[in-house]
């Protein structure tokens, strides 16, 4: 149904094929086909309740946790199907990573907040390999230099920005191929969300990142590919447009699109 | 007729207009109403602080009878090991050791238990099986406790004769008292603990689910140390109750004071013998009287060092969510 679910980009990381999805008898998104390209920067905008946080957490089968919701369609990913009865879900999460809207550090210390993905998907290296993944980790999400000499205070002494780039760290230490981000900054101030958007741009060079956001400017300055998702008559989120960031801002081709980035609904 | 009517409803309206001019001055309104509101409902928190207050007083006071007794010695009291009233032998451990030990088979059996339910309940079940099953749990503890005395000396007894020999096993014993009392609990625990990790919020279990965790490393590694201080609390008040339970031990525990650490033997405890006690032929002041007292007063003394030690632990382990 969408001509446009394929920039002319690299290979993608996630291929989402007619896929319908229902919370009990209700259909919250239809027919969506999207291909998330690979290392690069792919932003979901659109109004409330258009089905764009429901897209992003299909992808990890985040869902899965939600009563009564259900998936119709593919995922594909390598070439393999998410939503197959023989794929472990386990195993989606370790190689798709999440981050939430609002930080959730667990209430633990700082390190044991990283260590903890490492640990219970087997880590089997020494304790100094994962001191080494811990800095690691917390060096990719610029928090090492704030944190290094209270790496066993409780996460929660974290400012909300930090514990948000400890969230991304955490993500990180499973050694995921693509992380989602649920409108990550909107619990943050402006500083805070500068850093994580710079953030974003690193991590682009080793990881796919797809992120949900309802700031259009952060869509347009942070983000390779944009999505927009509109919700059709029958108030189910569809996939009205998808294109490189930058055409889709500056030379939308569909109506909808061009009055909602130019601010006249949503 | 009808530009009457209207003129009368215009003037009714002016008039009360007038009226909410008038009282909505600034000052201080007597709300009597709202004075007496607070004075019972203070009262009423009164009323059980005053008869705590009330317990220790003639706790105490009876209790100091006792020990002004020339026949009582306070070291004997904590240490000796022969509690014979008869004899003037007045040495709490035999009592003391057969209460810790029903207490601690009871939090063997209801602990796992209690807190495998509640972990089903809150991280398990589907909201329409919990809504079922809690409060079925529930009625659990609605069950008098001489039923459970009785299915303790008439189920459990046999029960453990008929797997450990009858010469092991003996008529009444702490172990069966133990059992049962620890199914009594369970629901206590169960009930508690689920609210105390239901409370969890979800975003912590989805941030541990996003990272690949399955749903008993969620629930044993993130929900449960999250919910510490309350699942703690709730097996405080189950063992409380343990320790403080009368009927289930006075029918099945055992009716003669006897130190011994072997569960099949039959050993009264502290609630059990103040019951036997105070149920037959004592005279008000007698010693055997203000004996009753000094148990009671231990029993106290047990549970708000239990409590006062378990918020220790509680804040030493627990891990703040918020």
């Amino acid at each position: 149904m969408n001509t446009n679910s394929m920039p002319a980009t690299s290979a993608s990381a996630l291929r989402a094929r007619n896929m319908h999805i229902f919370y009990g008898n209700f259909r919250a998104v239809r027919d969506i086909n999207l291909d998330i390209p690979r290392q690069k920067i792919t932003a979901l905008i659109g109004p409330s309740g258009c089905g764009k946080s429901t897209v992003l957490r299909s992808f990890n089968r985040m869902n899965d946790l939600v009563p009564g919701a259900r998936v119709e369609g593919e995922v594909l990913f390598k070439g393999r199907n998410l939503y197959s009865p023989e794929v472990d879900v386990v195993e989606v999460r370790r190689a798709v990573g999440m981050v939430f809207q609002k930080p959730n550090p667990f209430p633990k210390s700082i390190y044991d907040n990283i260590a903890f993905g490492p640990q219970i998907n087997g880590w089997k290296g020494s304790k100094a390999e994962l001191d080494a993944l811990v800095e690691q980790c917390l060096l990719r999400a610029a928090l090492w230099n704030e944190v290094k000499d209270k790496l066993k205070q409780s996460a929660l002494g974290l400012s909300g920005g930090q514990q948000q780039r400890l969230c991304i760290a955490r993500a990180l230490a499973i050694e995921p191929e693509i992380i989602l981000m649920d409108e990550p900054c909107s619990a943050l101030d402006p500083i805070s969300t500068l850093k994580i958007e710079e953030l974003m741009f690193d991590l682009r060079r080793h990881y796919t990142i797809v992120i949900v956001t309802h700031n259009m400017q952060q869509a347009a300055r942070a983000s390779d590919h944009t999505a927009f998702f509109m919700i059709d008559a029958d108030r189910a989120g569809t996939l009205v447009e998808y294109s490189e960031t930058n055409q889709l801002f500056t030379n939308p081709k569909h109506r909808r699109t061009e009055e909602y980035i130019t601010g006249r609904f949503g | 007729m009808a530009k009457q009517l209207n003129m009368q409803a215009t003037r009714r309206l002016v008039g009360t207009n007038k009226q909410a001019t008038r009282t909505r001055s600034l000052a201080k309104r007597p709300r009597r109403g709202e004075r007496v509101i607070h004075g019972i409902l203070f009262l009423c928190g009164l009323v059980s602080i005053l008869t705590t207050v009330g317990i220790v007083l003639v706790l105490g006071n009876e209790a100091l009878l006792f020990f002004r007794d020339e026949r009582v010695n306070l070291l004997e009291f904590v240490s000796g090991t022969v509690w014979q009233p008869q004899i003037g032998e007045f040495g709490i451990l035999p009592l003391l050791n057969a209460t810790l030990l029903t207490s601690l088979i009871a939090l063997l059996v209801a602990l796992p238990l209690g807190l495998g339910a509640a972990i089903y309940l809150s991280e398990y079940a589907s909201p329409r099986v919990r809504s079922i099953l809690k409060p079925i749990l529930e009625v659990l503890a609605g069950v008098p406790t001489v039923v459970y005395g009785f299915f303790a000396l008439t189920f459990m007894t046999p029960l453990l004769q008929r797997l450990l020999g009858q010469d092991t096993v003996e008529f009444q014993n702490t172990a069966a008292a133990g059992i049962v009392m620890g199914l009594m609990i369970v629901p206590i625990i169960s009930s508690m603990s689920e609210d105390a990790l239901s409370a969890v919020p979800l975003a912590l279990r989805e941030g541990a689910y996003g990272l690949g965790a399955t749903r008993f490393e969620v629930a044993t590694r993130i929900v449960l140390p999250a919910a510490l201080s309350g699942i703690v609390a709730a097996t405080i008040v189950g063992v409380s109750r343990a320790i403080g339970e009368t009927m289930i031990v006075a029918i099945a525990a055992g009716g003669r004071p006897f130190l011994t650490a072997n569960p099949f033997k039959a050993a009264e405890t502290m609630t059990g013998h103040i019951a036997r006690i105070s149920g037959g032929d004592i005279s008000y002041g007698s010693i055997d009287y203000t004996s009753v007292y000094a148990i009671g007063l231990t029993l106290f003394v047990l549970t708000l060092a239990l409590n006062i030690l378990s918020q220790r632990i509680v804040r030493r382990f627990r891990e703040v969510y918020e």
